[in-house]
């Protein structure tokens, strides 16, 4: 439910779902909780865990579904019956991951954000889920036109980011392997909120218990758990691990598990291992091996690639501007605080209806990569705007007011007048005083009744309507220059209205 | 109130009971012969002041046929409210939607290619909901492929332009601007409207505004009417406008067939808010060059009303 509400909301181009209560559903995830330091957030997962265990993990984090789903669909599909198996806890590779997480965020949460589940799914059905969904889209308007019925509209289907489009398939495939192959491998091995809950869950109150006298270790609830997480032999439950699935509870014939309160805290099942399970175990070891390595090799790969790219763009000039700082979205206060905060999870570049905002490619170096910065190929920042100030969970773009985001500077005007039309062909122009809403480029007279842009830097917002609009090329006259520490414009002044009555018509 | 306009009130109240009498207002009106040229009203609300006009023209179904496809285009440029007067006036489209629909339009087609948003301009500027209420289908112009290429023979420099579907398909189309300052053409009215049916703009832009515009408006498929709304004039920072400072109530509203010439009327109206040139709107002369239509007002018989 909550599941298909959040995929759902990061297809929805056409802003069915908005307001404050449906923001929520990327606000309540953890990751961005941690980010935003939302207390109260932050408290009621903490308290709900150590009451019930990972309800974070079976109902609230989408990634956790999406490998229930592809989980669920394996075993559909399988000629084979298809059992899972206890594996030994990865307690080192999940900590450790846990840890360098954290420690590397504190730098560059770029790292947070590639293996954060939430950001993770989010990136997948923006870049990926998305244009498919905005492509059945164009196929209903077809259908629906061709009858007179203008319900649908035409989208425009692209990929704003090479690079973010191939990490997302990745993370889809990679997370979406292990979980048709092992279930929430993932979730207890890479994932840091996976980590955190875990942690904590060791303490719940309530939590799955075998009761030794019923069971027989039949070991049908071991092969029916997803998180690998049940030693039937033993008898033991790693509630670490445990993502609150309850398959098992249906599952036992002998009614020997159950969801029961207890205050004693786990034991801890790691030490009571022996080596009946040492092959399963390594060759589990193996897959969470391989998984570290993938992300590395992809980083590493990522890397110069996105260097060479860069490059590229440099030499080709490919009629844009190198700026000197990227722009930042409204409200995203400067590049450190973005670098700080952002997970990447781009729900702003679903929400943004005019288009202006893309994941950045090396815009903000390496670190920043994927997060979101404005641009203005397809359309420029609406003056009254503010939805992904509203929609952000992570406080990377703080919240804006109408009048707030009426001040903020994004970035200011640069005119370059001669390939200024107005001046190269003495023709008239003004297209990009026309799209400015705060008049910060205003057409003054030039010449033979001509009119050619002024700019004025103060009341400059940045929302690039100049830029986006301009028609010199290959370089355009007019651009927008970023900012690194967003400032304020002044408001532009306002005359008052003078009350003129007109009672001829003057011809 | 001087004497002209006294017999001309009289006159049209005299129109006015006879009902219906085409014929009986023709030989009240005008001393020239047949219907007016350009129709200018003043002072009342704009769906009032299209009645009036249409009726001095001889009535709706003096331009729309039964069974026809219709498309009425507003200027929906920006995402504004109508008291700001970046948009066509939401009552007016509503009451010529309806007058078409009246005529036995089988439908009319509402649509703009806006500048901001297209879902925003629809929804803030009023005139979807107005539209629709109307009866009218109000269809969305965001997107190249509702774009077909149109060849312009007759043009100077403009030689091809991607035009709307809708107008390309429809029987007949009204053009409704409203009367703007404009920063780049110095004014926006009835031939700069002509840009909303077009994709590419920027190439407008490029190569000669002010003939690119003339050259837009040799385009076969004329409007049967343009009705210039003037009831608020946004007299600067247009065509945007930034506050209500911008904006002038004006309550008039200009109509002709003749496309020059209700822009030609309109400039000069707009002349005694501000200094407006007739020669600064360039496309006007670029038009009447291109035989479009007349800037010689004289030669024109046009009917003012005050209401």
């Amino acid at each position: 439910m909550l599941f298909s509400l959040i995929t759902f909301y990061f297809l929805d181009f056409a802003g069915l779902m908005s307001g404050k209560t449906v923001n929520l559903l990327a606000k309540i995830q953890f990751i961005p909780a941690v980010m935003a330091f939302s207390v109260v957030i932050l408290i009621i997962l903490i308290v709900l865990t150590l009451l019930f265990g990972r309800v974070y993990c079976s109902s609230i984090c989408p990634m956790g579904i999406y490998q229930d789903i592809i989980a669920w669909i394996s075993k559909r599909t399988s000629k084979k019956k298809k059992r899972y198996k206890f594996s030994k806890a990865k307690n080192i590779l999940r900590y450790s991951m846990l840890v360098a997480s954290v420690s590397i965020f504190l730098k560059f949460p770029l790292i947070l954000g590639f293996i954060d589940p939430y950001s993770a799914y989010g990136r997948i059905v923006t870049n990926v889920f998305r244009p498919v969904y905005m492509a059945g889209n164009n196929v209903l308007e077809a259908i629906f036109t061709k009858f007179d019925n203008y319900t649908f509209y035409r989208t425009d289907i692209f990929i704003m980011n090479v690079f973010a489009f191939v990490v997302a398939i990745l993370s889809m495939g990679i997370i979406g392997y292990l979980a048709w192959k092992h279930g929430r491998t993932y979730c207890n091995t890479i994932c840091p909120a996976g980590a955190v809950f875990g942690f904590l869950s060791r303490f719940s109150i309530f939590r799955i218990r075998i009761n030794g006298s019923k069971c027989n270790s039949c070991g049908v609830c071991e092969m029916k758990c997803k998180a690998a997480c049940i030693n039937s032999k033993q008898k033991t439950v790693d509630s670490s691990r445990c993502v609150d699935c309850f398959n098992c509870l249906s599952a036992c014939r002998k009614n020997a598990l159950k969801f029961s309160p207890s205050l004693i805290p786990a034991r801890n099942t790691l030490s009571k291992e022996n080596n009946a399970d040492e092959a399963a175990s390594e060759y589990v070891v193996d897959e969470g091996k391989r998984r570290f390595l993938t992300t590395g090799i992809i980083a590493a790969v990522a890397a110069p690639v996105a260097v060479i790219e860069n490059e590229v763009h440099t030499l080709a000039g490919n009629g844009k501007y190198v700026r000197q700082h990227p722009i930042l979205p409204p409200g995203s206060i400067s590049v450190e605080n973005m670098l700080k905060h952002c997970t990447s999870c781009h729900l702003c570049i679903s929400k943004c209806p005019s288009r202006v905002l893309k994941p950045a490619f090396m815009e903000y170096g390496l670190a920043g990569i994927m997060q979101p910065t404005m641009y203005f190929e397809k359309g420029f920042c609406n003056f009254d705007c503010t939805i992904c100030s509203e929609v952000c969970p992570n406080d990377a773009i703080k919240q804006l007011t109408k009048d707030e985001k009426h001040l903020n500077q994004n970035g200011y005007v640069v005119f370059t007048q001669e390939i200024c039309i107005v001046q190269t062909d003495e023709t008239n122009c003004g297209a990009c005083s026309e799209h400015c809403p705060t008049q910060a480029v205003t057409m003054i007279p030039y010449k033979n009744g001509l009119t050619i842009p002024q700019i004025n830097i103060d009341i400059c917002v940045g929302c690039g309507g100049c830029e986006f609009i301009c028609p010199v090329r290959p370089l355009r006259a007019i651009h927008i220059e970023g900012h690194a520490v967003q400032s304020k414009a002044k408001p532009f002044e306002e005359q008052e209205k003078e009350e003129k009555t007109i009672d001829s018509f003057g011809f | 109130m001087n004497r002209k306009q006294f017999l001309s009130t009289i006159a049209f109240a005299g129109a006015a009971i006879t009902f219906k009498s085409k014929n009986g207002m023709d030989l009240m009106a005008q001393s020239q012969s047949g219907q007016p040229d350009v129709v200018a009203v003043m002072g009342g609300e704009p769906d009032e002041m299209f009645k009036q006009a249409i009726e001095e023209l001889g009535g709706i179904f003096k331009f729309i046929e039964k069974g026809w496809k219709v498309v009425v285009k507003p200027n929906i440029g920006w995402d504004k409210s109508p008291e700001l007067a970046g948009n066509t006036n939401p009552k007016l489209i509503a009451e010529i939607v309806r007058q078409c629909i009246q005529a036995g339009a089988k439908e009319v087609t509402v649509f703009d290619h806006t500048c901001d948003d297209w879902i925003k301009c629809y929804k803030n500027s009023g005139i979807e909901a107005a539209a629709k209420t109307a009866g009218a289908k109000v269809v969305p112009a965001h997107e190249e492929s509702y774009y077909k290429e149109v060849q312009l023979p007759e043009a100077k420099k403009l030689k091809t332009a991607k035009i709307h579907e809708a107008i390309l398909n429809c029987d007949a189309w009204i053009n409704v601007p409203i009367l703007k300052h404009h920063g780049g053409a110095n004014l926006s009215i009835s031939m700069k409207n002509y840009m909303g049916i077009v994709w590419d703009r920027r190439i407008f832009h490029s190569s000669d505004l002010q003939q690119c515009i003339a050259d837009i408006c040799t385009m076969k498929k004329k409007p049967v009417l343009n009705v210039v709304d003037a009831y608020r004039t946004m007299k600067s920072n247009g065509p945007q406008g930034r506050s209500t400072a911008d904006v002038v109530d004006t309550k008039s509203l200009f109509v002709s067939k003749d496309i020059v010439a209700v822009d030609t009327a309109a400039a000069k109206f707009f002349g005694q808010i501000r200094k407006m040139p007739l020669e600064n709107v360039g496309h006007l002369a670029n038009g009447q060059t291109l035989g479009i239509g007349t800037m010689d007002l004289d030669k024109l018989n046009i009917k003012r009303i005050k209401i």
